[in-house]
């Protein structure tokens, strides 16, 4: 199987460096280091906006650039936090707790350089996860009908909406919704109708892109306009040079990072816990385990490398569920399921051997764009750190520009262009009453595919809902469902204890200023 | 309490959203209907058991109307002026409008800034990407 495996990657090689897939992906990762460096700017967005330019290109590299983006920003994103103590992106904001201090003391380079090194460590762990995971997370896959299908999503969903940020109930209640969205238009198999209000154009159901865009640009933009802080520029000078660590800090941030690595991947298969919840879960383990732990938050190199590392292994490693099952972990998972579905692929266990090139080729893409975002962040540091210093005032009309045209340019359509908005203000007042955005995403990409299934199995099964038990494949799942739900209820019984040991750290990380809703 | 006002809010809307299509493929929607609505229910009870201010407002400290106003009259005027003028006028419009929602925007910067990204926005979509969507209606070009 190894030796499969790396003919496979040989040819995902050869697949990830034809010319203009290169250029996609060079592209990809550019696009995402700058959005993780601008404040006010995130993966979700971006990707959402570039989703429909990708409607001409071919799906290779829409996807390779669309996933540039999101790795892409995770490399931007530390830098902000180094350097300004900004946690533009929540992954990183554990990074600010000893990313700072040290920039304080004129050593912002040499973290910026462990960051790297970290990165890059991580990520490559991630991919090797992915290489050797995934093709055997398949063969267990194709076992699936569609009862087994069914329970896996509800795990996913489940554990996308209650391991996220926020209340758990609420989080739920907004998989639903998005669920309920995934249902408007056409049915599928009757061709009834369904919650169109007579208007033709949703018959078609809702665009993704226009869900997405509304969620996570309108109402993201209405939400940081005038609120944005003065970015404090006065530690922010880093030349190359300042970058190389010294020996002793290597060594010291090696175990921390190797640690991370393998935190953040574990992380990663767990649906549900992305990268944000790897790096806050490997900065405490690190602390906990430190021989010096009054050392941190005051400058700690293993601080930086630990939750780094995790981030970055947490990311690579979100891509295994989404790409061999077919169930996002996450918003961005999410996202680029739909733009795998757009693009007339079916994502699940038969997207390995039918779209081969995509799979490999994606693979060996995260390993060449993680190279370049080595070269691209070490010479050109001082570059990105002024982009920092581009206000925000400039910023968010471009991005609406760039939304409304997206949206259009989508099916050039102007209804969609007004589908957004509303969809804009509906999620900023949800936004306000404490319902995060994210798991909608989840719930809508997911939702039809979940009632195709669930009516498959009941047809199968002529409508004996204990089917679902009676596999026990399908079983396994639903008892990690319950599982989860007993953990929640556990956790809010004993809240006032668990809650007080979470508050410590987070109390400790500065105040998101504009927060990238997809934690 | 706001919250309570949500999970009643909640669970109109999955009431109603239930009940809309009960025909043969009305499954989905009715039990996900009475699922919403049974958390709103659930949403409403947790926050009146807890019974403790959150802090939750409703509206922020400093509630932004005109920057909310102008970040949704982009849009706006892009459709419109999308629909009778075409792309350069609905791009300007947009940015323009848009820009004007910061607290330290002037008219002149956001005009420099808006027909930056026209010139930008142009010749991206309509050049290089080609989308379909005249540059001035009823002109040539």
């Amino acid at each position: 199987m190894i030796s499969t495996a790396i003919t496979d990657l040989w040819y995902g090689f050869g697949v990830a460096l034809e010319p203009h897939n290169l250029m996609y992906c060079f592209l990809g990762v550019l696009v995402g280091n700058l959005v993780g460096v601008l404040p006010g700017m995130g993966p979700v967005a971006t990707i959402s906006i570039l989703l429909p330019l990708t409607f001409g290109m071919q799906p290779v590299p829409a996807i390779l650039m669309l996933s540039g983006v999101y790795y892409g920003a995770q490399y931007g994103g530390a830098i902000c936090s180094i350097l300004l103590n900004l946690p533009c992106h929540p992954p990183h904001a554990v990074t600010c707790l000893d990313g700072f201090p040290l920039t304080k003391q004129g050593k912002g380079g040499t973290a910026l350089g462990i960051t790297i090194i970290a990165a890059f460590i991580g990520a490559s762990f991630g991919i090797t996860e992915m290489i050797f995971l995934a093709p055997f997370l398949v063969q267990m896959a194709l076992k699936f009908g569609p009862a087994e299908v069914c329970s896996l999503m509800l795990v996913g969903l489940l554990a996308g909406s209650t391991l996220a940020k926020g209340s758990p109930l609420k989080g739920i209640a907004m998989t639903v919704f998005g669920l309920l969205l995934g249902i408007v238009g056409t049915d599928i198999e009757t061709g009834q109708p369904r919650f169109t209000f007579n208007i033709p154009e949703l018959f078609d159901g809702i665009e993704i892109i226009a869900l997405a865009l509304g969620m996570f640009g309108i109402a993201e933009f209405m939400n940081s306009i005038n609120n944005t802080e003065t970015v404090d520029m006065r530690y922010a000078k880093v030349g190359i040079s300042d970058m190389f660590p010294s020996k002793a800090d290597l060594k010291l941030a090696f175990w921390p990072m190797i640690r991370g690595t393998v935190l953040g991947s574990l992380c990663a298969l767990i649906p549900g816990t992305g990268p944000t919840i790897a790096s806050f879960v490997s900065y405490a383990t690190e602390k906990k385990i430190s021989k010096t732990p009054e050392r941190f938050g005051r400058g700690a190199i293993e601080g930086v490398a630990c939750p780094e590392a995790s981030t970055h292994s947490s990311v690579q490693g979100d891509f295994i569920p989404t790409m061999s099952l077919g169930i996002p972990g996450d918003t961005v998972m999410a996202l680029l399921l739909g733009a795998l579905i757009i693009h007339g692929i079916v994502p699940g266990p038969q997207l390995i051997s039918q779209h081969a090139d995509i799979f490999w080729g994606l693979i060996a893409s995260f390993w060449i764009g993680n190279i370049l975002l080595v070269i691209l962040n070490v010479p050109m540091i001082g570059l990105w750190v002024k982009l920092l210093s581009i206000p925000y005032r400039y910023l968010y009309p471009s991005a609406m520009f760039f939304v409304c045209i997206g949206v259009y340019a989508a099916n050039n359509e102007m209804f969609q262009v007004g589908e957004t908005l509303v969809i804009g203000v509906a999620g900023y007042i949800l936004l306000r009453l404490d319902f995060h955005p994210a798991p909608v995403l989840l719930g809508f990409v997911l939702g039809p595919r979940f009632e195709e299934n669930f009516r498959r199995s009941m047809l199968i099964s002529r409508g004996d809902l204990l089917t679902f038990v009676e596999h026990p494949i399908s079983a396994f799942f639903l008892m990690i469902c319950v599982v989860l739900i007993a953990a929640q209820i556990y956790v809010w019984l004993r809240k006032p204890k668990i809650l007080a040991e979470e508050k410590a750290i987070e109390n400790q990380v500065p105040e998101t200023p504009y927060s990238e809703l997809a934690g | 309490m706001i919250l309570l006002g949500v999970g009643a809010a909640v669970t109109g809307a999955g009431y109603r959203f239930g009940s809309l299509a009960r025909m043969g493929p009305g499954f989905m929607p009715v039990v996900l209907g009475v699922v919403l609505a049974f958390l709103g229910v659930l949403i409403a009870g947790t926050a009146l058991a807890s019974s403790e201010d959150d802090g939750g407002k409703f509206l922020p400290d400093n509630p932004q109307w005109f920057g909310w106003l102008c970040i949704l009259g982009g849009p706006v005027l892009f459709i419109i002026l999308g629909l009778y003028g075409g792309m350069i006028p609905a791009i300007f419009g947009c940015v323009f409008v848009c820009a004007l929602g910061d607290n330290t925007a002037t008219y002149k910067s956001s005009a420099i800034l808006a027909a930056g990204v026209t010139v930008f926005g142009v010749l991206l979509f309509h050049y290089l990407l080609g989308i379909p969507f005249p540059m001035l209606r009823g002109v040539n070009l």
